[in-house]
Parts: C-alpha cells; sequence; structure tokens
C-alpha cells in the first residue's frame, strides 16, 4: 500500500525546505554558514546583531537571494501543478505547459503587456501575469481544437500542434522584444528561464495569481479522477463533464501564466514532476496535484542551484539544465507510454 | 420506471433514431437487439445524457430526464458501457469506487457506507480477489466486469447496459447475465440492456425490443419477436428458430449453410 498523503506530503515539505535553504546558501558570494545562521536568528527575533556586521550579507541574503528562491519555489509549483492538471485534462502522460506550447503563448503575452508599457511600479507589474494568462488561454484553444480527432487527443497531434505553435509564439515574442524598449531587449536572457528582474516586487505581483490557480486546480484534483474514464463515462457518473473541463483549462492556464510571467520559458518541470509523483505515489489526483506542486518548487530550486554552479562562476539559464534533464526524460516516458498504459 | 416517449435523434441530416416509444418497469429487464447501426447506442447515449434530446421525452420515475441536473441524473441511472480503455492506473477498488460519484461530496470524501457498497459491487462481479490490482493489467473481461462493478456502486434504480458480455467467456457471461437478472428481481432494478447474442436475450429477457435503422419494429415477450420471419427479414439473411430444449425460449440458428457450403 502506498504511503499516505500526510506522510508524503510531510517528507516532500522537508526536502522543499531543504533546497530553499540550499539555494538561498549557495551564491556566487561565500556567505559562512555561522552568518546566515545569525541572520535568520535576527530576522526572526531570537537574537540581536550588530548590523555592522552582517550588513552587507544580510542584504544579498535577503533582498537579493530569498526572493529569488522564493520566485523560483512559486514558479516550479506553478509549473508542476499545471502540468498536473494538463495531463489530466487530456488524459495525456505528454501534456506539459512547455510542450503542448501554453508556456510560450504566455510568455508572448506576457511580453506584449511589456512591450506597450514597461512595469514600472507594483500596479504594473500586476498587469504581466494577468497578460500571460490570457495567451495561455488562447493557445490552450487554439492547440486543443488543432490536435482533436474526434472524441480524444492522440500525443502525435498533440505535441505536434504544441511545437508549431510554440515556435510561432517564440518568434513573435523574440520579435518583439528586439525592437522593443530598451529594458525588454535586455531581457533576452529571461526568454529561456531566468529572472526578469530582481527583489521582493515580482514575488508580490505574482502571489495572489498562482495561489489562486493553484487552488483551483487542487480542489479538482477528484473532479479529474472521474474525467479520466473520458467524458462521456464522466457525465454518465454525474460529473458535469464539459463545465468541468472549462473550470480546468482556466485553471490551469492561469497557473502556467504565473510561471512564465517573470521566469520566462522554463520546460519539463511539468512534465518530469507530475510524473516522479505517479510513480511514487499514485495516479489519484488528489494526491498527485499537491505532490507535484511541493516537488515542482524543490525541483526548480535544484535546478537553478545547478545552473549556478556547475559552470560557476557562469551562470546558465535555468531552462538549459531543465532541458537536459529533461528531454532524455520526455524521450524515456515516450518509449514506456507506447508498450504499457501505466502513467 | 424508465419511461422513452416518441424519441428522435438526428445528426445533422442522418435520422438515427425514429420515434422511439417503450418503457422499462423495475423489477424488468428489457433486452435491445438488432442489427449493427440500428441505433442502440444512441439509444443508451440519450437516455443516459450524454447526447441532448430535441425530440421526445424521457422519465425516470415520473421525472423528466431533462430537467435533472448531470449529477441527480447519475442517482437514477447507472450506464455499463461497452468495453473500452480504462484509466490503466487506477487500482480494480479505486475505479469502482469512482462509482459512488453522485452520492458525494465535491471533494469525494467517502465514508464507511461506500466503502460497504464497493464491496457488495466487487462481491457480485467476482472482482474481490483482484480488487488491488492495476485495471491495466486486466484482461478484456476482467475489465467489463470493473465497468459493472462501478455501476452497481452507483446504486441506482435503473441499469443500462451496452454489450455487456462482448469479453467474456461462456461462464463469465452466464454469470453475468445471472447476476443481471437476479439484480431485476430481487433489487427491483429496471434494466436495459443491448445485446447482440439473440439466444441470451430469449433466455433471460423479460421483454426484447428490436430496433432496425432507428425504429422500434417490434417489441413484447421473446416469442413474439424473435421469429423466423421477423428476423430473416431484419438480418437479411435465412434463420431458423426452435424452442429452446429445456425452457421453451426461441433459439436462433442462423442458416448459412454450415461447413456444407453448396
Amino acid at each position: 500500500m502506498k504511503m499516505p498523503l500526510g506522510r508524503a506530503l510531510t517528507l516532500s515539505l522537508l526536502l522543499l525546505a531543504t533546497a530553499l535553504f540550499l539555494s538561498v546558501a549557495i551564491g556566487s558570494v561565500r556567505i559562512p554558514l555561522q552568518s546566515i545562521w545569525s541572520i535568520i536568528a535576527a530576522r526572526a527575533g531570537w537574537t540581536t546583531v550588530s548590523p555592522d556586521e552582517a550588513g552587507m550579507f544580510s542584504t544579498i541574503l535577503l533582498d537579493i537571494r530569498l526572493p529569488h528562491a522564493v520566485l523560483l519555489l512559486l514558479t516550479g509549483a506553478a509549473l508542476a501543478g499545471s502540468g498536473a492538471g494538463y495531463q489530466g485534462l487530456f488524459r495525456n502522460p505528454l501534456a506539459d505547459p512547455y510542450l503542448i506550447g501554453v508556456a510560450s503563448g504566455a510568455g508572448l503575452g506576457a511580453v506584449i503587456a511589456m512591450s506597450i508599457r514597461w512595469p514600472e511600479d507594483l500596479a504594473g507589474l500586476y498587469v504581466i501575469p494577468a497578460a500571460a494568462f490570457i495567451g495561455a488561454a488562447l493557445t490552450v484553444i487554439v492547440v486543443y481544437s488543432l490536435a482533436r480527432i474526434g472524441k480524444s487527443l492522440p500525443t502525435t497531434t498533440l505535441i505536434l500542434a504544441g511545437v508549431a505553435i510554440s515556435s510561432f509564439a517564440t518568434s513573435l515574442t523574440s520579435f518583439l522584444m528586439l525592437r522593443s524598449n530598451e529594458q525588454l531587449r535586455r531581457a533576452t536572457g529571461w526568454l529561456l528561464g531566468g529572472s526578469l528582474m530582481s527583489g521582493w516586487q515580482p514575488v508580490i505581483a505574482l502571489l495572489p495569481y498562482v495561489i489562486l490557480g493553484l487552488a483551483a486546480l487542487l480542489a479538482s484534483g477528484y473532479a479529474l479522477n472521474v474525467l479520466q474514464f473520458g467524458e462521456e463515462q464522466a457525465t454518465q457518473m454525474g460529473l458535469p463533464a464539459e463545465r468541468v473541463k472549462f473550470g480546468l483549462v482556466l485553471a490551469a492556464s492561469l497557473t502556467t501564466a504565473s510561471a512564465v510571467a517573470f521566469s520566462g520559458i522554463i520546460g519539463f518541470i511539468g512534465l518530469i514532476v507530475p510524473h516522479l509523483v505517479r510513480l511514487l505515489w499514485g495516479a489519484d489526483y488528489r494526491r498527485v496535484l499537491p505532490l507535484s506542486i511541493v516537488s515542482g518548487g524543490t525541483a526548480l530550486l535544484i535546478a537553478d542551484l545547478l545552473a549556478r554552479t556547475v559552470l560557476a562562476p557562469q551562470v546558465l539559464p535555468v531552462g538549459v539544465v531543465t532541458a537536459l534533464a529533461g528531454a532524455p526524460f520526455f524521450l524515456w516516458v515516450l518509449r514506456r507510454s507506447k508498450n504499457q498504459g501505466y502513467w | 420506471m424508465l419511461r422513452i416517449d416518441d424519441l428522435s435523434i438526428n445528426y445533422g441530416e442522418r435520422v438515427v433514431l425514429e420515434h422511439v416509444t417503450f418503457g422499462v418497469e423495475s423489477g424488468q429487464v428489457v433486452a435491445l437487439v438488432g442489427p449493427n447501426g440500428a441505433g442502440k447506442s444512441t439509444l443508451i447515449r440519450a437516455v443516459s445524457g450524454v447526447t441532448p434530446i430535441k425530440s421526445g421525452e424521457v422519465r425516470i420515475d415520473g421525472r423528466l430526464l431533462s430537467r435533472l441536473s448531470t449529477m441527480e441524473r447519475a442517482r437514477y441511472l447507472a450506464v455499463v458501457p461497452q468495453a473500452r480503455s480504462l484509466p490503466p492506473a487506477f487500482t480494480v477498488y479505486e475505479s469502482v469506487l469512482l462509482g459512488r460519484t453522485p452520492h458525494l461530496g465535491w471533494l469525494g470524501r467517502t465514508g464507511p457506507h461506500d466503502h460497504k457498497r464497493v464491496k457488495y459491487a466487487l462481491e457480485h462481479t467476482q472482482m474481490l480477489s483482484l480488487a488491488e490490482r492495476y485495471v491495466g493489467e486486466l484482461s478484456g473481461g476482467e475489465q467489463q466486469r470493473v465497468l459493472l462493478a462501478r455501476a452497481l456502486a452507483q446504486d441506482t434504480p435503473v441499469l443500462l447496459l451496452d454489450e455487456p458480455t462482448t469479453h467474456l467467456d461462456l461462464q463469465h457471461r452466464e454469470n453475468l447475465i445471472r447476476l443481471i437478472r437476479d439484480l431485476a428481481l430481487r433489487k427491483d432494478l429496471a434494466i436495459l440492456m443491448v445485446l447482440h447474442d439473440l439466444n441470451l436475450a430469449g433466455l433471460y429477457a423479460d421483454r426484447v425490443a428490436l430496433l432496425v435503422s432507428g425504429q422500434l419494429q417490434a417489441i413484447g415477450n421473446a416469442s413474439e419477436v424473435l421469429t423466423e420471419a421477423q428476423l430473416s427479414r431484419v438480418y437479411q439473411m435465412p434463420v431458423r428458430v426452435i424452442p429452446h430444449p429445456d425452457y421453451g425460449t426461441p433459439l436462433v440458428l442462423p442458416d448459412g449453410g454450415g461447413k456444407n457450403l453448396s
């Protein structure tokens, strides 16, 4: 019998906390463990520390690294959550916001908003994820209509449509960025997966969208289970299938948009994490969703850690790391899903 | 209990069902038979709410189906679909438990009554020993029984079955049909069953409904409907009907000539 959800969740949260700590502790500037501890203690109000001693470290830790880590955490959680959502919705183990083109659509939405007006303040920042959401939702609709054959969504057409739309959206995005205002043009690194801007502001702007999207997905766990039997049987079992699907598309698109808005296009987290979660803990979406969300945060933090340390002092875009790990994994899943039906 | 009145369904220009009218009483098994493409599956889909009904009425226990919400309808009516691919990653138990959906809240919280119901369903379909197996590992016949168990767990007064015996061997087929008969009698269920096997229909159904090209050509007891004249016309081939040696019900023997093709 599989591990009960409570225990699995605790374990995942512990891993997440560890990853978060490592992400904050490790960086280009070496901060001794002692200082980290005393800064945390000071912030928590347990002890007092003279500001001179920890001044610079404090800034790096709390104003640069921590918000960056939290942003990654939210992004990873959103990517894995929406990946699990799309896989359940399309009943296809290869649905991942990146592969099906939704992430690119979200990126395009975000860039359009940014090229119209570069966000100068918090209010401006709130607009970005909303624009990304519109891009994501439109992309899902287009990809779904392109890829659908009768009542089913075959893997081949899904990936093909995703690739096509993704290429189109990414090219348009690059074009807009090059043509655009100064700040946007310099942000090409963002496209491959990297922070668009630093500090706490993007985190604050992102929070309501991520929370809303993930909450909606979490609430749909049982409905996703029923949907695995197909719309016809789901209706016969009492689920208003069309309505539920629509709600899921909105929730998953909002979540994807949140991930892409400030962190760029990072692939394969939405594919790998839900898969591993299913392998370890079963196919019940009431477990897959929360565990994917937590593990997604962990995964992206680890990927980012690798991106920053593997070629130190050079920093790789985190999307490169996830692609290097993700592409072989994707091929493995593809092979496996041809033989077994197990996903 | 189930009343279908003047039901007509079109897919664009194509007429699939025309003015179909009949009923199924509680405690009764009605077998729906007819050639391929007659509209039998469409009828099941329409009655179960998958295909919208624009012309005609379907009532369950006097209530208009179109007025019921999807969930309410699922409390009245459960469907055992034709064997098709089930989600492979759920266990048998999990799959059957999902049959309780119309009785559960939004989050799918189950109580002891739900689990008792699932056990009952698994016992009656001889699936208890396979309860923890993954559906993806089962044979076609076993998957068919999972679908039946799920419908039983749904605990409804009306049961619709679309060719439930397709993948089953002799023993399991007989067990299943007898179970269905038994349910009709003991639990007072109204059962509408699409069958290809006319002999099973003759043996186990209270009434047989013959659907041809979307029209209900005949309905009545087996001996009235399964006649040589009617069947040879409908299936466009010579047919012999003889009485069953023990039960007297009609046995349909297609008369293609056997091994001696002259």
